[in-house]
């Protein structure tokens, strides 16, 4: 943990399998902890703006339409049609084939437009093919690229492998901004987490993220909180700061303040802005504003009072 | 920088008397001869009410109503008992939110500390010995073990109901009936249980509490109509008491002061070491017998490890006890802190370096800053002597074998962490600590289950679990 020039391949076992462990127990007890909290009134409604900011608008469905895209891209951009206070989301988040579309409806906007490349959500693909998935979303006007690693790689030792498929998506990506998704859902321990977030780290991901959202166990707290110790141990030992971005199963407020908290009280303010903390999600933004509003008016609207997307 | 707004939990749920009386055969009265004493919310020094200061003639009514009910009460089948201890048990979780608001008010602890962590702790431990009361003869005492009689019941104002439950739950499980003489500074939630016994229509006498100062628990501890004596305190006091009782033929169980080693080794889960650390010795302001109050780091990771530590505590909580995003409330009182405050300055003047994160205090109340100290050697009164505060002192050892020879090296021996990742090192090195409770890869758990007492200066018995039934069966 403390080297802090570029280490070679044949050291990336031991390195990894060198940081400190994560106690199981311990490390959810912690994040138990943190959720108990108590954010309201003035605190609640910073929060709540913040987390807005913070949402990248997603979706992901084999059913998405250019039709569909323009609704959510309109919807990023101005929230709440009734409250112009109300900010913009940080970025839009499709596939590959949407981003062109996304990327028109967004022009001017300052809302960022994500696409997850990399054959998501499942990785198995030839190098190649996952290098021209990335390129051509940059191509078509992304300017961040949420990658999936290959978690049977990772898992089965090779961590050099996926080092290499990192290295060569962040060359493919150019200037657009890279978030590795680790899946963690799939790596089954926290120790794996840790690893697997320092190996994305030291292969120069820009944001590690949790999930693709598309396996059983998704963005959970104490996972969140093992990969904010990891960037915030990265940066004291290799002077980078690298963003976070839970993503899957966070659907209402109560959740994304507990996130922030963690946030908060793990690394601090250099994190809790949306260029260092992202929110993956579809159906958290309406339950924020709903929330929003019930702070300024006092009382809860309808469902139908806010936009479907 | 995302500030939490204040979260006070409403004081408003328990209503506090403006004076009390004691608790004698079922009632509550005033002290024979009229004393009285104010009791202060240590997080303004504001006073909660006025509570009798009871003289002996007030312990003697205590301990003969007492032993009026102890005839009957013993003879109740155990399942008869059981019943009681469960309705007990009930109305302590009905009535948790009160409970937990007083004891925080009085004591000066975090809410969320007595909401989440005392009170369920408490009807926890009436529920498990209720569960004993009708399987004595299955607890490994023999086939008809018997009650030992009126036991006289001191205890301190850290855990005031938890105490209470620790020693109230199995005296009555085995058929015992019970003389409690709560903290001077702590009285209220004891108070409030008498309510409580009523509610759950305990038969007269079985429970009594005598409030005061440490005339009133000296009286009750030296009455010749007491048979056992149970106790939680500091160690000096204790070994007055084992004084008083020595010779007498009364039954006598001590828990007593600490300064349990928590011992970090280089292959340690830092960040959840750290959060062990920090609930070590910040844990309820550090006012814990068995509080980690001397880390043990192994050298090669000092450095990171107080990196991770002062990183850590600079995102403590002080203030406000009531406030539910408080992590650390008040002390309990002027005196404690003085004590406090008093060791530290002797720390600082042995050479030790102290350190405590940028922190406000309140204007008013009694308060003192998470602190450590660096570089300590055993050799300072800092490692030897019980603080009880939110102090940690910071020594480093080379090998496993010096960390046990310097986790032993202390009068006291109540209990002990261990953080590493390596089970078989878990169970070499708690094999030779000489404590009561070996923690591994956590610190200050605790099970009604699970037995707790001390070696050494830290007293003698075992409170809790089956171990914990022999305290109280002859």
């Amino acid at each position: 943990m403390t080297a802090t020039a570029p280490i070679g391949l044949s050291d990336l076992r031991s390195y990894l399998h060198g940081l400190p462990g994560v106690d199981k127990v311990g490390v959810e007890a912690r994040a138990a902890a943190l959720g108990t909290r108590s954010v309201k009134t003035s605190s609640k409604a910073k929060a709540i703006d913040l987390a807005i900011r913070m949402v990248d608008l997603t979706t992901l469905e084999g059913a998405d339409t250019p039709g569909k895209v323009r609704a959510l891209c309109a919807k990023g951009r101005r929230p709440d049609p009734a409250d112009p206070s109300c900010p913009p989301v940080a970025a839009i988040c499709v596939y590959p084939a949407m981003v062109p579309v996304a990327a028109a409806a967004l022009a001017g906007s300052g809302v960022h437009l994500a696409s997850v490349a990399t054959a998501f959500p499942s990785g198995q693909a030839p190098l190649e093919v996952k290098l021209a998935d990335t390129r051509a979303a940059v191509a078509a006007g992304a300017d961040e690229v949420d990658m999936v690693i290959s978690r049977g790689a990772f898992l089965a030792g090779d961590y050099a492998k996926v080092f290499d498929e990192i290295v060569a998506v962040k060359e493919a990506c150019g200037g657009a901004h890279l978030k590795v998704i680790l899946e963690t859902g799939e790596l089954a321990t926290y120790d794996n987490v840790r690893r697997a977030s320092w190996l994305a780290m030291l292969a120069g991901a820009d944001f590690i993220k949790t999930s693709t959202g598309k396996v059983t166990v998704n963005a959970t707290l104490p996972i969140t909180l093992v990969m904010l110790e990891a960037v915030r141990d990265f940066r004291a030992s290799h002077g980078r700061q690298v963003g976070v971005k839970p993503a899957g199963g966070i659907k209402n407020t109560k959740d994304a303040i507990k996130y922030l908290v963690l946030i908060n009280e793990t690394v601090g303010d250099d994190w809790l802005s949306p260029d260092w903390f992202r929110f993956g999600a579809s159906s958290l933004l309406n339950d924020l504003l709903m929330q929003r509003t019930k702070l300024t008016t006092g009382h809860y609207s309808g469902p139908d009072y806010f936009t479907l997307d | 920088m995302f500030e939490y707004a204040p979260a006070p939990e409403s004081r408003s749920v328990v209503s506090i008397d403006s004076s009390y009386g004691l608790f004698i055969d079922g009632a509550f009265d005033p002290a024979k001869e009229g004393g009285t004493f104010k009791t202060v919310n240590p997080a303004s020094e504001e006073v909660l009410a006025e509570v009798a200061t009871a003289g002996p003639e007030d312990v003697d009514r205590a301990v003969a109503a007492a032993r009026r009910a102890f005839g009957p009460w013993s003879a109740l089948p155990g399942p008869e008992r059981a019943k009681y201890l469960f309705r007990i048990a009930r109305i302590i979780q009905e009535r948790s939110r009160e409970l937990a608001v007083l004891e925080s008010l009085d004591n000066g602890k975090p809410i969320k500390e007595s909401r989440d962590v005392d009170l369920p702790l408490v009807a926890a431990h009436f529920f498990y010995y209720a569960g004993w009361a009708d399987k004595l003869a299955y607890a490994g005492f023999g086939p008809d073990p018997r009650p030992i009689g009126v036991a006289g019941q001191v205890i301190p104002w850290n855990f005031p109901l938890l105490m209470l439950a620790w020693k109230i739950a199995p005296a009555l499980a085995t058929g015992n009936t019970v003389v409690l003489k709560p903290a001077e500074t702590t009285p209220l939630s004891a108070l409030f249980f008498a309510d409580v016994c009523r509610q759950a229509e305990l038969p007269p006498g079985v429970v009594n509490i005598v409030t005061g100062a440490g005339d009133t628990g000296a009286y009750l501890v030296a009455h010749p109509d007491v048979d056992k004596v149970a106790f939680t305190g500091s160690t000096d006091v204790g070994r007055e008491i084992a004084r008083t009782v020595a010779g007498t033929g009364k039954r006598l169980s001590l828990e007593l002061g600490g300064k349990a080693a928590n011992i970090v080794f280089d292959d340690a889960p830092i960040d959840q070491a750290v959060e062990g650390i920090v609930n070590g010795i910040f844990f309820n302001q550090g006012h814990v017998c068995c509080a980690g109050s001397r880390l043990l780091v192994q050298e090669s990771i000092f450095d990171q490890l107080m990196e991770s530590l002062k990183r850590r505590m600079a995102t403590l909580r002080v203030g406000d006890p009531l406030d539910k995003n408080t992590d650390i409330g008040a002390i309990n009182s002027a005196a404690q802190l003085a004590r406090i405050t008093e060791l530290s300055e002797i720390g600082g003047q042995e050479g030790a370096e102290r350190w405590s994160p940028p922190c406000e205090l309140p204007d008013r109340g009694f308060w003192f800053a998470p602190t450590i100290f660096t570089g300590v050697t055993q050799a300072h009164r800092i490692a030897r002597e019980e603080i009880f505060g939110p102090v940690l002192s910071v020594l480093t050892f080379r090998t496993p074998a010096e960390a046990v020879e310097k986790a032993n090296n202390t009068p006291y021996g109540l209990s002990a962490g261990i953080w590493t990742e390596k089970g078989s090192r878990i169970l070499a090195v708690a094999d030779k600590l000489r404590a009561g409770v070996v923690w591994a890869n956590t610190f200050n758990k605790f099970d009604p289950a699970s037995p707790f007492g001390g070696y050494k200066e830290s007293g003698y018995g075992r409170e809790g679990g089956r171990h914990g039934l022999e305290a109280y069966l002859a």
